[in-house]
């Protein structure tokens, strides 16, 4: 259908080009005047109204054909009496059987029924498909070729159409931003509909596949969130005890006492380390600093888990140095060199000035790109599935598994998902307090790195 | 001289404000066809807002509002339903530094009329941009490498590019907003020579800071100061014997 | 003597602050080689462990193509040689290996060879008919313990029950390399091959032409959209508080955790539109949402840095705004946005999270040929590896990861040649 359907569409908007040069070309030739716009702007016009109302029609095929098709056969399907039966495996069934991808021995007959039906129904859209897409096309051209006169301003209507366009695809981020509160909002309400909220933010108990209530609704473990949020805080604090200083200290040697040539060598090497992607990182800390850090645990006679929050926190850690490096790297380059100079002036050392002058002054910068940081340490992924655990587990020892909440999500949802059971629903709801703290965070510092560089410009 | 009285554009009580500040003060002129005026006065003085205003240029400018009325040709220009792109096809426009497209010069040329659609065929094409690099004084010039690119050329050929890319259009009007200041005294002589020649067949209004220059290529000229039109007439009386002391002051280089 | 006390103070004072000063350079010398240490260290530690993975370990086998075991004739067709007994045939060959070999040994001799050599036999006949009664000497792929055993990545010098391979295979294997008939060679099923439950024939194939669909889609829908946009926002917006809602919502947008994007995905594309699951096109349709931020603010800079006189002059002689700007303002910023997107793509390849959301997670071991297929991507695959409990899996997703990594590298190297090569300074 996909191909068929780009043709179809580009021989409409074709002919419907065609269509409108000629009859702008005639209404000129008879009429002996100047049109107001020229030929092709007339043509684009029509060819804009061709295909605006093809691509509506195909996108809603796309989107909604299935799930009509679907409900029509559900609906239909003759249900034997005492069968349990799945949708989505019903569903699929009848699919493989209508396309002949399992041979249909062997089905019932209910099934090869509904895969009948399934083919009609499939056949029967098809045809109403192009039928309706050659309609709206042709309807489309005529109504526009109508309003072609040589008066007519097809330029000025084109110029508009184009910024509809160009607003339309800015409005993508809009929409995106939309989508996700929607998302997160919609599943979440669902989720405490039948977890309640202060369950989820008090209590100390997350054993999501565990039922340990007896006559609770969902009957399906419990959500109380703090040993997440407790885990995810001490990753964190991990994260930025490594990045903090290492990062501020690169930042600060780059920008105060290293020569240009260093700066241009160890820059791009630091971005590599920016570049590299989340699971690599993963790999590194699961293979390489887990079982550093176990032994090492053992050697001081603590008893380490074999993935931990520190080897989690160390190599989140080492992702995040290039990032507050290089915020910082900014930040410290916009203090003014007067102040520089007025220290060093007046005898002050190297030290001394980036001590007493510099950093103060780059302060609330230095504290908004920290604030960025967090925010992008509590929302990485995959380097905490892979190397943190998935054990909620309240605990201050970071010796000890705990768990986050990004890996909490990516538990709920890569097995199988149902969107009437808490478990799955839970991914949203930590989704959504995850979307709500870092944008917050991010709201914030950039806040602040704004009111700082108003201060100095 | 041959006299003409053909009013070709007519601004009345042009006020321009960027945002809160007034940069024209009820400006009216008549500026004749064929003809050469000159707009001098200082730096900062409106001269090159006026211009812009002729052909709706300070539409880009988001905080420029103009208010008043310019006609060209008795139509109305200052009005939410000019048509701007074929006001502006009327109008051309030299700028201040030489702006050719980083395309070659053939290209620069044909732009114009293959937008507008002036040209049907590849061959009248050719020979619009043969004509318009002819009557700029160029073609000479660049006729064996047409297909090089414009920023090749040098200041002074790219401001003659930028002539003949006006050209092309078939404008009635050509305005020129300090075109030579970029350039070295021998391409401004030649610039100087073409605008006295294209004079014969376009009506072209020059800003200058020269008041040598606006003495050698024009016919009239007007004096703004501080966003007023203090004079205007006769360029030779307006250096001669002008009737305003400012005028005599700026003229005599007092200020300025 | 007070002065001299002074002097003295002062010049002991000067030396500790002084000290203090090169002290603190050093910390930040110590800082900046702690990062790039650590770089460093991360590297090795993926390459030594990756380098064996381009490598199979393969094990000599004498196999008789016998007609009568076989049940073929020469003139047999396709569908009659897909039926031939060629386990039989292996069975022999493998019984054969060592000789006088008692039933127990013989288990213990199978589980040196990977499962696939069934199919390596048969499709050794396939390409060679001739063969038939004959004896051939194959060299068929070893089980991944033993190629992990070779290479040296499981140790032997560990109590037997807790090795994969015990004491009378060690010494099969001893006999075999002492005999020369087992080897290493290059490892094509790496890049050949989907992936797989048996370590040895798993390969990339699958999940690299899945990351080239995901990555095809993000470049379809987010370099046009991010022109649109960065067009409209830098040359057409009104300065109005929806235009300024909008700037403010794509820098918001750039931060948001690459999950959050998964749950989009999962909540909306898949539950409310019906995208269809594990495939490069919501996959791609994700990564492009969560790129999109990037791509535009690298678009509107380097449309900013076209200078504004061109755009007037295309304007002076009556083009229309639109025209102005895709005749002359995108093209001459072409090379930045091409830049940009480059980079957006090269942090779409590396993203793992949001793909597992929708469920590009699956094991899928074929390898996927179009957009609308269910399909894994590399990131994925090396998630998927190191989460795995077999040993053999290890240096495959450090090899996939050395894979990645150059392919990121070539990305970048791409976007510094045509920022250098096309970038005008005006």
């Amino acid at each position: 259908m996909f191909f068929w359907s780009i043709v179809l569409i580009l021989i409409g908007i074709y002919s419907s080009y065609i269509f409108g040069k000629s009859r702008i070309k005639k209404l000129v030739y008879s009429t002996n005047l100047k049109p107001k716009s020229q030929y092709n702007y007339h043509a684009q016009y029509v060819l804009s109204w061709c295909l605006l109302p093809a691509l509506i029609v195909y996108f809603s095929w796309a989107i909604f054909e299935e799930q009509i098709i679907q409900n029509l056969i559900l609906d239909s399907f003759e249900y034997v009496e005492g069968a349990a039966y799945d949708d989505g495996l019903l569903l699929a069934e009848i699919r493989n059987v209508a396309n002949n991808i399992d041979f249909s021995d062997g089905k019932s007959q209910e099934i090869i029924n509904a895969a009948a039906q399934y083919k009609s129904l499939k056949l029967t859209s098809q045809i109403s498909f192009y039928i309706s897409i050659i309609i709206i096309m042709v309807l489309g051209s005529l109504y526009a070729v109508r309003k072609i006169n040589i008066q007519f301003n097809a330029q000025d209507t084109i110029e508009k159409y184009i910024k509809y366009l160009l607003i339309f695809c800015s409005s993508i981020a809009v929409l995106t931003t939309i989508g996700i509160i929607f998302s997160l909002i919609f599943e979440s309400f669902r989720f405490f509909s039948q977890v309640s909220l202060f369950e989820f933010l008090f209590s100390t108990e997350w054993y999501p596949f565990i039922p340990i209530r007896e006559g609770q609704a969902a009957a399906e473990g419990s959500f109380g969130a703090v040993p997440i949020f407790a885990g995810t805080f001490l990753v964190m604090i991990v994260a930025m005890c490594v990045a903090a200083p290492i990062g501020l200290l690169t930042a600060i040697y780059l920008s105060e006492y290293a020569s240009q040539k260093v700066r241009k060598t160890v820059k791009p090497l630091l971005e590599i380390l920016a570049g590299i992607p989340t699971i690599v990182y993963g790999f590194f800390a699961f293979v390489t600093v887990a079982p550093f850090v176990k032994s090492f645990g053992q050697s001081i006679g603590i008893d380490a888990s074999p993935t931990s929050a520190l080897a989690a926190g160390l190599v989140m850690g080492v992702m995040i140095i290039p990032f507050i490096s290089s915020l910082s790297d900014d930040v410290i380059n916009s203090v003014p060199q007067s102040l520089r100079e007025g220290s060093l002036g007046i005898g002050a050392n190297k030290a001394e000035t980036i001590k007493k002058v510099i950093l103060p002054a780059a302060l609330p910068g230095i504290v908004g790109a920290f604030l960025l940081a967090i925010s992008r340490a509590i929302g990485e992924t995959m380097i905490v599935v892979v190397a943190a655990g998935t054990a909620a587990n309240l605990t201050a020892n970071p010796f000890e598994n705990v768990t986050t909440v990004t890996v909490q999500i990516v538990v709920a949802l890569i097995g199988d998902q149902e969107f009437d059971n808490p478990r799955t629903l839970s991914a949203f709801a930590l989704g959504l307090v995850l979307f709500v703290i870092t944008l917050s965070l991010n709201v914030l510092a950039l806040r602040i790195v704004k009111k700082y560089r108003e201060r100095y410009e | 001289m041959v006299e003409n009285n053909n009013t070709k554009i007519s601004a009345k009580d042009v006020d321009v404000f960027y945002s809160e500040k007034q940069a024209l003060n009820k400006i009216s002129m008549d500026i004749k066809e064929k003809e050469v005026t000159a707009l001098i006065g200082p730096s900062g003085c409106g001269k090159s807002t006026f211009l812009r205003c002729i052909n709706r240029m300070n539409d880009l400018i988001e905080i420029c509002k103009v208010t008043g009325s310019i006609k060209v040709d008795n139509e109305e220009i200052i009005s939410s339903s000019t048509d701007v792109v074929s006001l502006r096809s009327k109008i051309g426009m030299v700028f201040q530094k030489p702006n050719p497209f980083p395309k070659s010069i053939f290209d620069n040329v044909a732009y114009g009329p293959s937008i507008h659609g002036l040209a049907d065929t590849k061959s009248d094409l050719e020979n619009i941009v043969i004509t318009s690099l002819k009557k700029a004084g160029l073609y000479n010039e660049v006729k064996d490498r047409l297909n090089e690119p414009g920023t090749s050329l040098s200041g002074g050929q790219q401001q003659r590019l930028c002539i003949a890319r006006a050209i092309a259009v078939n404008p009635e009007i050509i305005l020129m907003d300090e075109p030579c200041s970029a350039l070295d005294p021998i391409a401004t002589a030649i610039i100087e020579e073409l605008i006295d020649e294209l004079r014969l067949n376009y009506t072209i209004i020059i800003v200058t800071h020269s008041m040598q220059q606006a003495a050698r290529v024009s016919q009239k000229t007007c004096f703004f100061h501080l966003g007023e039109l203090i004079e205007s007439g006769e360029t030779n009386k307006i250096f001669t014997n002008p009737d305003n002391t400012k005028t005599q002051d700026y003229i005599t280089g007092r200020f300025g | 003597m007070n002065s001299i006390v002074a002097q003295e103070r002062i010049i002991a004072l000067r030396k500790k602050r002084s000290a203090q000063d090169l002290r603190f350079k050093y910390y930040g010398f110590i800082a900046m080689c702690l990062a790039l240490a650590v770089l460093v260290f991360l590297l090795y530690s993926i390459f030594s462990r990756g380098f064996s993975a381009f490598q199979k370990t393969t094990i000599l086998l004498e196999i008789n193509y016998d007609q009568e075991i076989l049940k073929l004739t020469p003139d047999s067709t396709d569908q009659e040689i897909e039926k031939g007994k060629f386990f039989k045939v292996k069975k022999n060959a493998l019984n054969n290996v060592f000789e006088n070999l008692s039933k127990s040994d013989a288990k213990l001799i199978k589980k040196l060879f990977s499962t696939n050599i069934d199919k390596e036999i048969k499709n050794y006949y396939i390409d060679n008919p001739s063969v038939l009664n004959t004896t051939q000497k194959l060299w068929v792929t070893a089980h991944s313990n033993v190629d992990q055993m070779l290479k040296g990545n499981s140790r032997r010098d560990v109590p037997e029950d807790r090795r994969k391979l015990n004491d009378i295979q060690l010494s099969f294997i001893d006999q075999l390399v002492e005999e020369d008939r087992i080897q290493k060679e290059f490892n094509n099923f790496f890049f050949t091959r989907a992936d797989s439950r048996h370590p040895e024939i798993a390969g990339i194939a699958g999940s690299f032409m899945g990351s080239l669909l995901t990555l095809f889609v993000v470049f379809i829908l987010s370099f046009p959209i991010a022109i649109g946009a960065s067009v409209y926002l830098e040359e057409f917006a009104p300065k109005n508080k929806l235009t300024e809602l909008i700037e403010v919502n794509i820098s918001n947008l750039a931060a948001v955790p690459s999950i959050v994007f998964g749950l989009l995905g999962l909540g909306v594309l898949l539950n409310v539109f019906g995208f269809p699951r594990s495939t490069p096109l919501v996959g791609g349709t994700v990564l492009a949402l969560m790129t999109l931020p990037t791509i535009i603010i690298a678009c509107r800079a380097s449309l900013k840095a076209v200078p504004p006189s061109i755009k007037e002059g295309a304007l002076a002689i009556g083009a229309t705004k639109s025209q102005a700007v895709f005749h002359h303002v995108v093209p001459l910023a072409l090379p930045g946005t091409l830049t940009g997107t480059i980079i957006g793509l090269a942090q779409a390849l590396g993203e793992t999270a949001p793909l597992i959301m929708i469920g590009m997670v699956a094991f899928i071991p074929n390898i996927p040929t179009g957009i609308t297929e269910p399909s894994a991507s590399l990131p994925v695959q090396i998630f998927l590896w190191v989460e795995s409990a077999e040993r053999g899996f290890q240096e495959k997703s450090a090899a996939a990861i050395m894979i990645i990594l150059l392919f990121l590298f070539m990305m970048n190297a791409l976007a510094v040649y045509l920022r250098n090569r096309f970038e005008k300074k005006w």
